[in-house]
């Protein structure tokens, strides 16, 4: 496989399948372990990150030999793939804009990501389309177990598994699962959810992480604590509220039908109609405007597209994205063109009226 | 159609629905924004949060104390005490043993606990604390080097590679 794969599918976590889809994106688990034998990342020299890379790169080599896997120096490769890597959410951002040797390996379905010298030496992260935190997290937990075969990771008795960050110390374990709210949102009960969920030491987060909350109206639920509680508890933390979620935005949705049918029909309509004919659009405006579809669609106001097709418009409009499926490096002017052209190609076609953006 | 705030085009089209009463605002992206983030008010970023943690244990601290405090540093990975609170990131394991004192209260606020119950690795964990000194052993190896004793970093040589393959 190569990364240039990557582009022509649309990733296990956007595959709009498993438990409760139409409102849980996906749910994801990652443990953060260090090598008890070298400094954390902030302390280490360039030839200590290569060498942890070395011995945690033939550790990943071995356990992966049977799977297609993808492994990728992130020194080597361009800003524009590692941005590409960002947006499929297989390597964070702070791994993407980092110094020296760090690396990650990807499997053929990009459900697993091992990412080496990131935050903490490595990053286990197993993502799934849909509700199973517990599948993914029997997931994680097999790999780490196969790493640490052989690898003797920084261990204390009391506190656990130590990492470069207290916040994660213990476990190190961070569980996730991204939900798309937007009746919450446009109720405006979110703020209330938020807070409810502080209450109870959950982090709310947006689609990339701290400070994109208004993108597209996802959300991604985590557990804030990792120690004094086992990982199986922690799960259940996140797992037990979700059901919860999903009803309120179940409730907000049969509330806007009911009582402003037509202006919710008039808002989802419209932004289906803008997306197929609009001649330049921002990222976040497109977010903005699939979001209103994506719900017009589980609801049933738009009857020509499925989820999985918009889904994969919400990634490949991204900047990184769109330059690789444009093949070329692109101002924000141009990219936004481009990604007018593109929906128009997209949505146009779905909707069985090939050809209309042509004559635009 | 105008934003309702500024001469820019409207792109946001926000619903409000208090008193369950449909309301729509019209703004631009910049104003929706604006809007949006004013009243879903921020959620801690947890990455931040140990060093804002670690400024509050300052706080409590008398000047002097503190002065002293920050100056002290780790045996095995030489972070002293003010890095890690400028940064909110630790040096290396052994952090959480020489500075047990100071981190145990940010722990215990960050988390409400302070012992872990989780997954154990299946090995032996002894083992890790002596690999810990594998860390202070190589930055005097690479401190002997530089200052050319050449004497003194062959036996550092040695006594790393005696730990390393004794462990493998």
């Amino acid at each position: 496989m190569r990364l240039d794969d990557l582009t022509q599918q649309s990733g296990e976590w956007l595959r709009g399948a498993g438990p409760e889809s139409d409102i849980v994106i996906s749910s994801r688990v990652r443990l953060a372990r260090n090598l008890a034998d070298f400094p954390f990342i902030s302390r280490t020299t360039l030839q200590d990150r290569e060498r942890i890379e070395a011995i945690l790169h033939e550790r990943v080599e071995a356990i992966a030999a049977e799977n297609d896997v993808l492994y990728l120096d992130l020194g080597k490769l361009e800003q524009i793939d590692r941005q590409l890597l960002v947006e499929r959410h297989l390597i964070s951002r702070e791994h993407a804009e980092a110094q020296g040797a760090r690396s990650v390996a990807i499997d053929g379905g990009e459900k697993f990501s091992l990412m080496i010298n990131e935050e903490d030496h490595l990053r286990i992260q197993v993502m799934q389309s849909g509700l199973d935190l517990n599948s993914v997290w029997e997931q994680v937990s097999r790999i780490d177990d196969s790493i640490e075969e052989k690898a003797t990771y920084a261990f204390h008795e009391r506190l656990g598994y130590l990492t470069a960050c207290p916040t994660n110390v213990g476990t190190g374990l961070r569980v996730s699962v991204m939900l798309h709210l937007p009746a919450l949102v446009i109720t405006r009960q979110i703020d209330k959810v938020f807070r409810s969920l502080q209450k109870i030491s959950l982090a709310v987060r947006g689609l990339y992480g701290e400070g994109s909350q208004a993108m597209g109206d996802f959300y991604q639920i985590s557990n804030q604590v990792t120690l004094g509680l086992t990982e199986l508890d922690l799960i259940r933390k996140v797992s037990d509220i979700v059901p919860v979620i999903i009803d309120y935005e179940r409730q907000a949705r049969d509330f806007l039908i009911k009582e402003s049918h037509e202006s919710l029909h008039d808002r989802v309509s419209r932004a289906y109609g803008i997306l197929r004919t609009a001649q330049t659009i921002s990222s976040e405006e497109t977010m903005h405007l699939l979001s209103s579809v994506r719900m017009g669609v589980n609801l049933g106001l738009i009857s020509d597209l499925n989820i999985p097709s918009i889904n994969e418009l919400f990634i490949r409009t991204q900047p990184a994205h769109l330059q690789k499926l444009v093949g070329g490096d692109l101002e924000t002017t141009d990219r936004n063109i481009e990604r007018a052209r593109y929906l128009r190609r997209c949505l146009n076609k779905e909707n069985g009226n090939r050809g209309t953006a042509e004559h635009n | 159609m105008k934003c309702q705030k500024c001469d820019k085009m409207a792109t946001f089209h926000i619903t409000e629905l208090t008193d369950g009463k449909p309301v729509e605002m019209h703004l631009c992206e910049d104003h929706a924004r604006k809007y949006l983030s004013e009243s879903s008010g921020d959620p801690t970023p947890v990455g931040g949060m140990a060093a804002a943690l670690a400024q509050q244990i300052a706080i409590g601290q008398a000047a002097e104390e503190l002065a002293q405090l920050d100056q002290q540093s780790c045996p095995v990975c030489g972070i002293t005490f003010f890095e890690f609170r400028s940064q909110g990131r630790l040096g290396c394991p052994h952090d959480y043993v020489c500075f047990e004192q100071q981190l145990q209260p940010l722990i215990v606020n960050i988390h409400g606990e302070s012992e872990h119950v989780g997954k154990r690795p299946n090995h032996s964990t002894g083992d890790s604390e002596r690999r810990t000194q594998l860390i202070r052993l190589r930055r005097e190896l690479n401190a002997a080097v530089e200052e050319e004793r050449y004497e003194r970093a062959s036996q550092l040589r040695d006594q790393i590679r005696r730990i390393e393959n004794e462990e493998s």
